[in-house]
C-alpha cells in the first residue's frame, strides 16, 4: 500500500474556506474549554502527574492485571476471549454471532472496532452493523471512517449533514438544524437499537479490580447498546486495564475535562457482567500493543486514553481536518501510534506536526508526544525513509543554523527577495508553504538589523 | 501457543521494567453546600435538581409531564401505570413517558447519581424512557468522584451508570443538543429518603451463622 500522503490528502478539505474555518474554530473551541476546566481543579497537575504513574505501573504489570481482569469477569459471569491481532478479533465476534444467529448488531462507538476494520468484515458476512453514536453513524452513512476520535464527524458542517440526512432519509435539506438532525437520527436508529439481535461497546477503562469495562458517552448508546439485547459483546485493547475503582476516578476526573472541558460526560457506565438469561464477551485485543509495549522508545504512547486534547490544540490538525491523515488515529496521537502499525505506509505522518510541545503540555497522562514524534523521524531517517529533497533542505537548513553569520546573511537575502521576486518566482514548486497560502510580507528589516541599529554596539539604548 | 498464552509471555517477556503504583492521595477540600454543588453541577449538563415540591410528587409529575400517559415507577413514593417486573423484555421501556427511581449516590463536583440493576429492575428503564426523574437523599450526596467509587455498588453491580445529565450530543456543529438516543430530561428531586422499618430486634443468639 503507498505511504500516506497528508499533505496531499488535506487540499480537498483546505479548498474550501468554510469547512476549514469551522473546523479550526470548533476544535480550537475545545482545546479552550479544556483549559477553563483544568483551571477549576486545584490539583490538576497532581492529577496528570498520577494518571501518567497509574498507567506506566500497570503497563509494566500488564500481564498480571489482565489476568486479575479476566478472573474477575469471568466470576462476574461474563466470557473472555483473547485476539491477537484485528482478524482474530473480528472472527471471534463473529464467531459468537453466527452461534447465535444473530444477524444484526448495534454497537457504541469505538476506535479498537475501527482498527479492526470489523464493520466490513461483518457485512462481507451478512451481519448489519448500526452505529448508534450520532457522529459515528453520520460517518458510517457517509461512508467515511471518523475524522476525530471524539467527534467523529467534526469536519462536517451542519448544513453538509442536512443534505446527507435528505440523502439518505428523505429529511428536509434545508434545516441546517443540530435538534432537528439529531432528531431524525434518534428516528431512524432507535428501532434498529430495540429490534438487534446483539449489542456492541468497546472500553475507555477495564477495571482489573472489579471485572467491569467502563465506557463514557453522551448520548446513551452504548448503554441501550449493552442493555437492550441479551447477547453484549464489549472489545476493549489490552491497555485500557486499570488496577482498580480508585485509580478509576482519576481518569474519570481528567477525561472528559480533556477532551471537551466538561466535568464528566452523561453516561459513565460500569458493565461487570450480564443479567440474567443474557450473555456478556469480552474480547482483549492486542493487535500490535504487546510490540509496541517491547520498544523502549514508544511503550509510553500506550498510557493514551483517547481524550483527543493533543488533536484538538495542533495546529497540523486543526487546519488539515482529520481525514487526511488516512489512519484510525489522527493527529498528533497517531503520528506516534501508526507507524507502529506499519512503518512504511505511515511513514510521512511524523513530518505532519510543527513539534511545538503543546500536545504533550495537554496529555493528561503527560505522553512526551512531541519528543516522540522527533523520535520517529529520526527512526524514518535511520530506515530511508527521508526523500531526497527532504534531506537536501534538512541538511541546507542545519548549515545555516549553525553558523549566524550564514543565517543572518540568508534572512535578510530572503527578505529582499520576497520584495523584489516576481510572484512566480516567490510561489515556484519548492516553496510548500506557499501553495495555499500567501506568503506574508517581508520586513524592511530583520530583528537583527532592527537591534544593530536601536541598541549599538555595547547593547545600550542609543536614546537618552 | 494460544492467543492468550502468547499475548501474556509477549508482555511479560518484553514489558517495561517495573514501576511502582502511587497511591491516589485524599485530594478532598471543604468546598460548601454539597446539595447546592450537586445542583450547579447538574445543571452544567442540563440536568436539573429540586427541592421536594410542596404539592407532593404526583402532582408534581402530572403538573410537569401532562401528557405522559405510561409513567414506570421504580419507588414507593410514586405509583406509576407501571412497575419494572412487568415489562416483557428490556426493549419494552421504548414507550414510557416518565421513569421515577431513587438513586443511592449523587456526586457533588460532577452532579452525577449513580443507578444499578438493584434501582432500576430493568436497566434500560433509566435510558429508553422520555423523562426521567431521579430521587435523591441530599444526605446520600459526596463531594467528590474519589469518594463516590468508594460506594459498594461499583463493586456488587453487574450493572452500574453515573448518570449526569439527559442525553445529549454535541457531533453536529459542536454544539449539545437533546435528546440524542436516551432521555430527553433529567430531574433530580432532593427528596430525602423515606424512614425505614427499623429491623425487629433479635437475641444475640437467634444470629445466623456465617
Amino acid at each position: 500500500m503507498k505511504p500516506v500522503d497528508q499533505v496531499r490528502n488535506s487540499l480537498g478539505f483546505l479548498e474550501d474556506p468554510t469547512h476549514e474555518h469551522a473546523f479550526d474554530t470548533l476544535i480550537w473551541g475545545l482545546r479552550e474549554r479544556r483549559d477553563a476546566a483544568a483551571r477549576e481543579v486545584p490539583e490538576w497537575e497532581d492529577l496528570r502527574t498520577l494518571a501518567s504513574r497509574i498507567k506506566e505501573h500497570t503497563l509494566s504489570h500488564l500481564a498480571d492485571y489482565l489476568e486479575q481482569f479476566e478472573q474477575r469477569a469471568t466470576a462476574n459471569g461474563a466470557r473472555v476471549h483473547w485476539a491477537r491481532d484485528a482478524h482474530e478479533h473480528n472472527q471471534i465476534v463473529y464467531d459468537i454471532l453466527a452461534a447465535h444467529g444473530a444477524k444484526t448488531l448495534v454497537k457504541s462507538k469505538s476506535m479498537l472496532t475501527e482498527e479492526c476494520e470489523m464493520r466490513p468484515f461483518m457485512e462481507r458476512r451478512g451481519i448489519t452493523v448500526t452505529e448508534t453514536d450520532l457522529g459515528e453513524r453520520i460517518q458510517q452513512l457517509d461512508h467515511q471512517p471518523p475524522s476525530h476520535i471524539v467527534g467523529p464527524a467534526f469536519q462536517k458542517t451542519t448544513k453538509d449533514i442536512a443534505e446527507e440526512f435528505h440523502r439518505v432519509y428523505g429529511s428536509d435539506p434545508d434545516r441546517a438544524d443540530a435538534v432537528y438532525l439529531a432528531h431524525v437520527m434518534r428516528e431512524h436508529t432507535r428501532p434498529l437499537i430495540l429490534a438487534a439481535d446483539a449489542g456492541m461497546t468497546g472500553a475507555n477503562f477495564a477495571v482489573a479490580e472489579t471485572g467491569a469495562v467502563v465506557t463514557v458517552t453522551n448520548e446513551g448508546n452504548a448503554d441501550l447498546s449493552g442493555n437492550v439485547p441479551t447477547l453484549r459483546i464489549c472489545s476493549v485493547g489490552i491497555e485500557k486495564v486499570i488496577p482498580g475503582l480508585a485509580e478509576l476516578a482519576v481518569f474519570v476526573r481528567l477525561l472528559t475535562r480533556s477532551a471537551t472541558g466538561e466535568r464528566i460526560t452523561q453516561y459513565t457506565s460500569h458493565f461487570a457482567g450480564p443479567r440474567v438469561g443474557a450473555e456478556m464477551h469480552v474480547v482483549l485485543v492486542d493487535n500490535g500493543r504487546s510490540q509496541r509495549l517491547a520498544d523502549e522508545r514508544f511503550w509510553p504512547s500506550l498510557k493514551c486514553i483517547r481524550c483527543a486534547a493533543c488533536m484538538n490544540t495542533c495546529p497540523v490538525y486543526r487546519r488539515s481536518g482529520g481525514l487526511s491523515y488516512g489512519a484510525t488515529y489522527m493527529g498528533p496521537i497517531g503520528l506516534i501510534t501508526m507507524p507502529s502499525a506499519d512503518v512504511r505506509r505511515y511513514r510521512e505522518l511524523p513530518f505532519s506536526s510543527t513539534i511545538n510541545g503543546s500536545c504533550s503540555n495537554v496529555c493528561p497522562v503527560q505522553i512526551d508526544i512531541h519528543e516522540q514524534i522527533y523520535a520517529w523521524r529520526e527512526v524514518m531517517d535511520d530506515t530511508g525513509g527521508f526523500s531526497a529533497t527532504k534531506k537536501a533542505a534538512m541538511k541546507l537548513a542545519g548549515a545555516l543554523l549553525s553558523h549566524p553569520g550564514a543565517f543572518r546573511a540568508a534572512a535578510e537575502a530572503g527578505g529582499t527577495a520576497l520584495r523584489v521576486l516576481p510572484h512566480f518566482a516567490v510561489y515556484n514548486r519548492l516553496n510548500a508553504w506557499g501553495r495555499h497560502r500567501d506568503v506574508p510580507e517581508a520586513p524592511k528589516e530583520t530583528f537583527h538589523q532592527w537591534y544593530a541599529r536601536n541598541r549599538g554596539k555595547d547593547g545600550h539604548d542609543g536614546r537618552s | 501457543m494460544d492467543a492468550r498464552e502468547d499475548i501474556l509471555t509477549a508482555i511479560r517477556d518484553h514489558g517495561p521494567a517495573p514501576r511502582e503504583l502511587s497511591r491516589v492521595p485524599d485530594f478532598h477540600r471543604d468546598g460548601g453546600d454539597l446539595a447546592d454543588l450537586f445542583t450547579a453541577a447538574l445543571a452544567r449538563l442540563d440536568g436539573q435538581a429540586i427541592p421536594p415540591p410542596a404539592a407532593g410528587l404526583r402532582q408534581w409529575l402530572a403538573a410537569t409531564f401532562p401528557d405522559a400517559t405510561r409513567i414506570c415507577s421504580a419507588v414507593p413514593e410514586v405509583t406509576g401505570t407501571i412497575t419494572p417486573d412487568q415489562f416483557p423484555d428490556w426493549a419494552a421501556p421504548a414507550d414510557v413517558d416518565v421513569t421515577v427511581v431513587r438513586t443511592p449516590l449523587g456526586v457533588a463536583e460532577t452532579g452525577s447519581i449513580l443507578l444499578t440493576e438493584k434501582e432500576l429492575g430493568v436497566n434500560t428503564i433509566a435510558v429508553l424512557a422520555q423523562h426521567l426523574v431521579v430521587l435523591l437523599d441530599p444526605a446520600d450526596i459526596v463531594a467528590d468522584v474519589h469518594l463516590a467509587y468508594r460506594h459498594p455498588s461499583f463493586r456488587q453491580a453487574a450493572y452500574a451508570v453515573l448518570l449526569s445529565g439527559p442525553s445529549g450530543s454535541a457531533d453536529i456543529g459542536g454544539v449539545t443538543v437533546h435528546p440524542a438516543q436516551g432521555v430527553t430530561t433529567l430531574t433530580a428531586v432532593l427528596a430525602p429518603a423515606p424512614l425505614q422499618a427499623p429491623a425487629p430486634d433479635r437475641h444475640p443468639d437467634e444470629r445466623s451463622t456465617p
